[in-house]
């Protein structure tokens, strides 16, 4: 009960009428961030953290903490309207909360997706108050072949998802995976397929490629289309997010289940972005509506959304707890930690209690001003879709311009942003899945870091996949997956057969 | 009486006036300047040059802002080989790590540290080799003979990056007490802390202030630094003990000694006036109770060069780079 009485004296910390406003503040900044993609929440909370240096640890994280929340949540709203993720972890949120805004529900898919946001924040919180030590101790059995089973397993969840041929979904993934090889090879130290070309040496980044897929793909897709924006219908009032929350708790199995992926990916720290797509991936399999995914099911919002905020979320834990980020914005708000002089790690529980607990008080608070924040301005942000298409297209064509050369502060970028939107165009006309692609430029170093990492570990011998219960549980799950839909069509032809 | 005093009033007036003449005369940034790290975020780097950011924000030292910028491609090939095509621009400066030196050699791309203005050496990171905690070796040479002992190449060496500095002072190790690791590179310092608490390594190299958490916390141990001296900073951490009773790994019977420079470089082509400037700037800086207590946190030692000391420090560190990795075959092969 100890936890109890520090947590309230958290939240009387948390609710001064200082760190209030800096809550409020934190989170319209936040969002402003999560809309422009590639600023992004880890270059937003980098920019403003100087700014924090003057102000108590505890104000300053707070205030910092809520940019992060405002940034997941704010990474929903273009993901939803132009198909345009700000965010890695938003990539998900685009395959059904896109069409449904098309279908002239972006109300609707806007309201579950912060609704559900919130509550993958809210269910991470919890765990984090009630369970901290223990869940802590846990990310440290994750060594590089967990991590590469955990990759493993978000890879094989999301194989054979799209309508498309096998063949093709291959083909897209591939493809993603020759472009994440490219930059610093990072178990060598060596350069790959850059080709003595100065500006290949950091690699395709994820958002320059996504931004470009996806955002101006689809403006190309829609001007061929006669320049009809199809979100028109848009309604634009309040009652809408009323209609949807009635719907919502039908919904509880899936969100549930989202919150636990979330937490474990969060806390593991294996990040949202796997988070949201394994979570998207399992939704898929095992609802009854499964069939529709992709064509603007709001299941298809809620599963990814509240994973990846359970997960951005449950990434603080072991930042507070081991100073290991478990998201790029954690890693710079560990260095913010170290600047006002608080260390993290095992200690900080018991040393800095009024700032932990400060902090963990302010996760409640901040979420639900953020909530607050975002759904009021639903109305807002649906309307956006009823600006005729002339003027909108130039305008998010400025927006991913800017949001590329801000992602490195490189021209280079914003002409590769162009190669990739019409990369996007020839590969939605041929009708190669593009979320393969994405997942694999996201994963693919990640993947192949940690398992050439587990194989240094092990001198080359694969039994390290399989050397411990806990790896290989997962590694075992990650084939369960892949095998899914052959395993459920042998189970259906063993029942008719029977019968 | 009063004419005298007029006088000397007067006196110093005019003095002071050619002072700040003087001083408007000298060079100073007309807009925003940006400081390149060639590091990711949340490095070690990354964590000085916003601290830096911080206090000259907070105590007013530039009338421009200072803007944080990180390119890290390529083990921060892309920052310096921005900063090397900048010549002439004095509103860009660098903080560099040891990539300065093992990034052009291990990957052969066109750069040295003789294409930019040196400025100065803000301090050295100190490394430490720590063990878990649980682990029975408490000395070096309890370490030493567990290394040996263990068949070749079974013993994990964890550290950050690839034929860079974790890797160099690895296989310095594995010259000086002739056995064979197994070296295993991740992305950051402090994952690399982590690693090693949860038993997936069997030994690091971290700077102290991506380990010192643990070792607070009682997961690590550290067995010895990588200097010539013991560090300077005796507040205890963990057990009564402070960075002062680590002993030197020299004096324990393991002969590797390395630091890594925290400097600062400019442009190509910066005029004497622009250095100056910023020396000037970087003094003010380590003047402040926040950088003090940024180098106790981090247990830095807090050597000051600037003009030609230190570019003879640094040529002397380029050789010696060259030699070590030359040694342990990092070398690019073009």
């Amino acid at each position: 009960m100890e936890e109890l009485a520090n947590l309230f004296h958290g939240f009387a910390v948390a609710l001064q009428p200082y760190n209030i406003m800096l809550m409020v503040i934190g989170i319209t900044l936040g969002v402003i961030i999560g809309v422009l993609p590639g600023l992004g929440g880890a270059n937003g909370v980098a920019i403003l953290l100087p700014l924090t240096f003057s102000m108590p640890p505890t104000s300053a994280i707070i205030m910092l903490s809520c940019i992060y929340w405002g940034a997941l949540f704010g990474g929903a709203i273009t993901s939803i309207l132009f198909n345009i993720p700000g965010e890695p972890w938003s990539v998900a949120t685009t395959f059904d909360g896109y069409p449904m805004a098309q279908q002239g529900k972006p109300g609707e898919a806007l309201t579950a997706a912060f609704t559900s946001s919130f509550v993958g924040a809210l269910f991470a919180v919890v765990m984090i108050t009630l369970v901290a030590p223990l869940v802590a101790g846990f990310a440290l059995r994750f060594g590089p072949a967990e991590k590469f089973a955990v990759y493993f397993l978000a890879f094989c969840s999301f194989v054979g998802l799209s309508k498309e041929p096998p063949f093709k979904t291959i083909a897209a993934m591939m493809m993603g995976f020759a472009l994440a090889a490219v930059g610093l090879d990072s178990i060598t130290g060596q350069l790959r397929l850059t080709f003595g070309v100065t500006e290949l040496l950091n690699g395709f980044d994820f958002l320059i490629a996504v931004i470009g897929l996806f955002g101006i793909g689809e403006i190309l897709l829609t001007m061929e289309e006669g320049l009809a924006f199809r979100g028109g219908k848009a309604s634009i009032n309040l009652r809408v997010v009323l209609q949807t929350w009635r719907e919502l708790p039908a919904y509880w199995m899936t969100s549930l289940r989202s919150c636990l992926i979330g937490c474990w990916m969060g806390v593991t720290p294996a990040g949202a972005t796997p988070a949201s797509f394994m979570s998207y991936g399992i939704a898929k399999r095992l609802s009854r509506r499964g069939n529709n995914f992709g064509k603007g099911e709001i299941e298809g919002v809620i599963a990814p959304e509240t994973a990846a905020h359970a997960a951005g979320t449950a990434a603080l834990l072991p930042m507070l707890s081991l100073g290991v980020p478990g998201s790029p914005t954690a890693a710079v708000l560990l260095g913010g930690l170290l600047i006002w002089g608080l260390q993290p790690g095992p200690m900080l529980f018991v040393e800095q209690k009024e700032f932990v607990w400060g902090l963990i008080a302010s996760m409640y608070l901040g979420n639900l001003a953020g909530l607050i924040v975002v759904l009021t301005c639903v109305p807002i942000f649906a309307a956006i879709l009823r600006v005729p298409f002339g003027i909108i297209a130039p305008l998010i064509l400025v927006l991913c311009a800017i949001g590329a050369y801000s992602v490195h502060n490189s021209t280079f970028d914003v002409m590769l942003m162009l190669v990739f939107g019409v990369l996007g165009y020839l590969l939605k006309k041929c009708n190669y899945p593009l979320a393969p692609l994405v997942l694999a430029i996201v994963l693919g170093d990640k993947a192949e870091e940690a398992f050439r990492q587990s194989l240094l570990g092990s001198q080359g011998s694969l039994g390290v996949f399989f050397s411990n219960g806990l790896v290989s549980t997962i590694m075992a799950l990650g084939v369960v997956a892949l095998f899914w839909s052959v395993i459920q069509e042998g189970y259906s032809r063993l029942r008719t057969s029977m019968a | 009486m009063k004419p005298f005093v007029l006088n000397v009033a007067a006196a110093a007036i005019v003095m002071s006036c050619a002072g700040s003449t003087a001083s408007r005369a000298a060079w100073e940034p007309v807009r925003p300047v940006e400081f390149i790290v060639p590091a990711g975020t949340g490095g070690g780097a990354d964590q000085m040059a916003r601290t830096i950011q911080g206090i000259v924000t907070k105590h007013n030292l530039m009338k421009q802002p200072l803007v944080v910028i990180n390119k890290a491609g390529g083990a921060g090939g892309e920052g310096f080989l921005d900063v090397k095509t900048s010549a002439n621009n004095p509103h860009k400066i660098i903080i560099t790590l040891s990539n300065l030196f093992t990034t052009p050699l291990a990957t052969g791309i066109p750069f040295n540290w003789k294409d930019l203005t040196p400025v100065a050496m803000l301090a050295l990171d100190e490394f430490v080799l720590w063990v878990n905690a649980e682990k029975p070796y408490s000395s070096v040479k309890d370490y030493i003979d567990a290394a040996k002992k263990a068949p070749s190449g079974s013993f994990k060496m964890g550290g950050t990056g690839s034929k860079q500095e974790d890797q160099i002072i690895t296989v310095g190790i594995e010259k000086a007490i002739d056995a064979k690791f197994t070296y295993i590179p991740y992305k950051g310092g402090g994952e690399v802390a982590v690693q090693l608490v949860g038993n997936h390594v069997d030994s690091t190299v971290n700077n102290p202030i991506e380990a010192v958490a643990q070792w607070r916390g009682g997961k690590l141990r550290p067995l010895c630094v990588f200097d010539a001296q013991p560090m300077a900073y005796d507040e205890p951490i963990a057990d009564g003990k402070a960075w002062k009773d680590v002993p030197t790994c020299k004096s324990q019977g393991l002969a590797m000694e390395y630091l890594m420079l925290r400097g600062i470089f400019m442009a190509p082509k910066a005029t004497k006036d622009q250095v100056e400037y910023y020396v000037e700037l970087f003094k003010k800086v380590r003047a402040t109770p926040e950088w003090q207590d940024f180098m106790k946190s981090g247990a830095f030692n807090t050597t000051f060069l600037t003009g030609a000391d230190y570019a003879k420090w640094i040529e002397a560190e380029e050789k010696r780079h060259e030699g070590l990795m030359k040694e342990a075959g990092f070398l690019a092969s073009n």
